[in-house]
């Protein structure tokens, strides 16, 4: 597996385009079809945006995004260092709740984890790292 | 983002087009929060001309429909398609919104 991209930026919600546009690009270049690359955006979208919300709640800090990928694989890695936060153990919130009940939060893990074909988490040298895997049509 | 509002047999007509992403979904909860607060209380949201929304997009509809409830009002859709119509559907938000094929379907309703 090789390394397609990498960048990294303070973790700020208007950073956001940034990322977008190398994943986007990267996503194209590996030749995922549109309808994919939308739901990449928006996995790594929620990605970002937890990140800012809630990973440096007193400080500043930076967020790296890297793109991996081979021939069945796209994987982007979100990683910050800030507070210990394990996304995958997240539990869903209840789609079937009307407007009255349904929460405000909690809809942006569920997706993310809906359009990756697989997340995964791991803490690592006080960081946490979030891997997006998307698998290429006809791979794997 | 792009908004385009205008006033059709007592509902504001909102068109969105582009992208409902975390950097612009507060303008959509902002605009419609002032015509709420104008007293506006029928929203029929046309989705046509959107190609992307996050849960940052959902979530300020959420909070649009839960004003509007305090205030008795409605909020309808129409326009669904593609993956906006799909995260609709995987969040259960197709369930809880009135959604229309069309605007005139949806201002008959009203």
């Amino acid at each position: 597996m090789s390394i397609v991209f990498t960048i990294t930026l303070p973790a700020k919600l208007e950073n956001l385009q940034k990322m977008m546009r190398s994943v986007c690009d990267s996503a194209q270049i590996q030749g995922f079809a549109r309808k994919k690359i939308g739901e990449i955006e928006l996995a790594a979208e929620e990605a970002w945006v937890n990140i800012c919300n809630y990973a440096y709640p007193e400080q500043s800090g930076d967020v790296e995004v890297i793109g991996k990928a081979d021939d069945n694989n796209f994987i982007i890695e979100i990683i910050d260092s800030g507070i210990p936060f394990d996304i995958t153990a997240l539990s869903d919130p209840n789609i079937t709740d009307d407007v009255d009940e349904r929460k405000i939060g909690g809809l942006g893990v569920f997706l993310m984890k809906k359009m990756a074909d697989e997340v995964r988490y791991r803490r690592e040298n006080d960081r946490n790292v979030v891997e997006l895997i998307f698998k290429k049509a006809g791979g794997g | 983002m792009e908004i385009q509002t205008r006033k059709e047999k007592g509902a504001i007509i909102v068109l969105v087009k582009g992208r409902m992403d975390a950097l612009t979904a507060p303008e959509f909860e902002n605009d419609l929060s002032g015509q709420i607060s104008k007293g506006e209380n029928i929203f029929l949201i046309n989705l046509t001309g959107l190609e992307y929304i996050s849960s940052a997009g959902l979530r300020s509809i959420l909070s649009i429909s839960k004003k509007l409830k305090e205030k008795r009002g409605k909020i309808l859709f129409t326009g669904l398609h593609g993956p906006v119509e799909e995260i609709f559907t995987i969040s259960g938000f197709d369930s809880i919104f009135k959604i229309f094929l069309s605007e005139e379907t949806a201002l008959n309703e009203i």
